[in-house]
């Protein structure tokens, strides 16, 4: 029976119906043959492999922003316990924003690793500003940069400006001694009258406004104080301790240079896995976003090829009928 | 980005708040987020002006003071009680507590402040500091750091290291001030004398707050 459909098919003759399910399915058989072994050409293989990789990267950002999390918590507690820490300082002597002197050194506190957001920009553009607001005659700013990501924005523009740059600073847990001993090493290299820290205080997850503290040298505070104004009560104060009063003013600039450092350094890094955090998030969610675009265009074009392949069958297996 | 960001993180940040809450009692009126203090007219306007010329499209940024309390002005009669701040570097000891009095360890010996004490900057010595509330004591012992007396009977003393007294060993207190003797007697450079001799200093001090 077999050889006699066989030599039908081949003659054109007009077949029954049992002939006619019996070419369709041998068809549909070749057909899955193909879909097994080779590979159809349609497209939909490219848009899968794309599926994977966003996938991919969805986990990954969803795991980077729980990390963030976790280290967040931990450095949150130790940032706002240093809160009290400058207070005192600014009590006493106020807040030398707008104190205007011959030399000044900013240190910009930036991240060393990226994906963290637009914090660092930020804090280049602020220290940027505030070189140009300081500039005039006679008068010079140079920068100390703490962090690889600072650094690169800023070597840009003002490489002969950038007297240090410290990096790998968030390594290990920070301290108030490491932090100490950083404060040393910039005091003893770099010369100033008033030293501006650029930072990005941590108010909430969402929020890290670019905030500049300022240290004056010692012999700018007794020059203020002299003068008058916000400093002006300096001269009230009797001073306890030390041989001369330019020697205790010169412990308590350094000391205070040490603890609003160490305050800025915490804050930042705080910034900058509250930063992380929402970046990775809206990164995760992108590529969600994406995922769904993608696999309802996979899924137009796997149809369609379905599609081709049925109306070639049938139209296939109707030529046959005759 | 940042509105859906705020919406996702609402869980982080009612956290956030809850801890916030939680802690508020503890901590002082003074280290509030500044949504809680409002700010301070203190930043300059000619260098609002001078901001503005060199950078207009930034804001310009935030100050310490507007992140801060302001201090109530020297009132005309001497206060009752003292006000006292003792920070560390990793915590805030006490903040904002209304005392009778506080001994300090000055360099110029151990000094003792009361509310209408005169307005003082002392550089502090390793010794012992302490806190006088009604009939109720409360030692530590300071390794160094500032104290500022403010004329309006504030006290802010700004400390590197403190511990109470009972959580010092008295045996390694002895072993740590015969290993520093030592060293200073064989110290060759300047270096090495000046640390020697402040392992002396503080070990000595820990002896006396231990026995005195």
């Amino acid at each position: 029976m077999a050889t006699v459909n066989e030599k039908q098919r081949t003659t054109g003759l007009k077949t029954s119906a049992f002939t006619k399910t019996v070419v369709r399915g041998k068809a549909a058989v070749r057909i899955m043959e193909k879909r097994k072994g080779e590979r159809v050409f349609n497209g939909s293989d490219k848009i899968r492999n794309r599926m994977k990789s966003v996938r991919n990267i969805q986990k990954i950002t969803k795991a980077m922003k729980m990390v963030a999390a976790s280290k967040l918590r931990g450095v949150q507690t130790k940032t706002e316990n240093s809160r009290g820490l400058w207070q005192p300082f600014v009590a006493l002597l106020g807040d030398g924003f707008s104190v205007d002197v011959k030399k000044n050194v900013v240190i910009t506190v930036s991240s060393d690793k990226g994906l963290c957001g637009g914090i660092n920009s930020t804090s280049v553009k602020v220290s940027k500003a505030l070189t140009r607001v300081y500039s005039g005659p006679e008068k010079e700013t140079k920068y100390v940069v703490l962090g690889e990501k600072g650094k690169a924005q800023l070597v840009r523009d003002s490489k002969n400006r950038i007297e240090l740059t410290i990096s790998e600073l968030q390594k290990n847990p920070l301290n108030y001694t490491q932090v100490a001993v950083l404060a040393d090493d910039i005091l003893k290299n770099v010369e100033f009258d008033a030293l501006r820290i650029v930072f990005n205080k941590f108010h909430s997850v969402v929020s890290f406004p670019p905030t500049v503290s300022t240290i004056l040298s010692p012999e700018i505070v007794e020059k203020e104080s002299e003068a008058g104004g916000r400093l002006g009560d300096l001269d009230l104060y009797e001073i306890e301790g030390g041989e001369t009063k330019s020697e205790v003013l010169q412990n308590l600039s350094e000391f205070q240079f040490s603890c609003v450092l160490f305050n800025a350094v915490l804050e930042n890094g705080c910034s900058e896995l509250g930063a992380r955090m929402s970046a990775m998030d809206s990164s995760s969610k992108n590529a969600g976003e994406m995922l769904d675009r993608l696999t309802l265009t996979y899924n137009r074009t796997r149809q369609a090829s379905i599609t081709t392949e049925l109306i070639e069958i049938i139209s296939g297996a109707s030529a046959l009928e005759g | 980005m940042y509105r859906q960001g705020s919406r996702l993180l609402m869980r982080a940040t009612a956290a956030d708040g809850a801890r916030l809450r939680v802690t508020a009692g503890s901590r002082p009126a003074s280290q509030a987020f500044s949504t809680e203090v409002t700010e301070a007219p203190a930043v300059d306007s000619s260098f609002l002006e001078a901001w503005k010329k060199a950078a207009p499209n930034i804001d310009p940024p935030k100050t310490p003071l507007a992140f801060m309390k302001p201090r109530p002005p020297t009132p005309s009669s001497i206060p009752s009680k003292l006000t006292l701040n003792f920070v560390l570097p990793y915590q805030s000891e006490i903040s904002n507590k209304e005392v009778d009095m506080a001994i300090i360890p000055a360099t110029t010996g151990q000094m003792g402040v009361l509310p209408g004490h005169v307005a003082t900057i002392a550089e502090l010595k390793p010794g012992v500091l302490s806190v006088h509330e009604g009939n109720e004591v409360t030692k530590y012992f300071v390794s160094s750091g500032f104290a500022f007396i403010h004329a309006n009977s504030y006290a802010d003393i700004v400390a590197v290291e403190a511990v109470s007294l009972d959580r010092i060993d008295p045996s390694l207190v002895q072993k740590g001030l015969a290993d520093f003797t030592q060293k200073l007697n064989s110290a060759v450079t300047d270096l090495e004398k000046a640390e020697a001799q402040v392992g002396v200093e503080v070990h000595s001090a820990l002896n006396a707050a231990l026995t005195g």
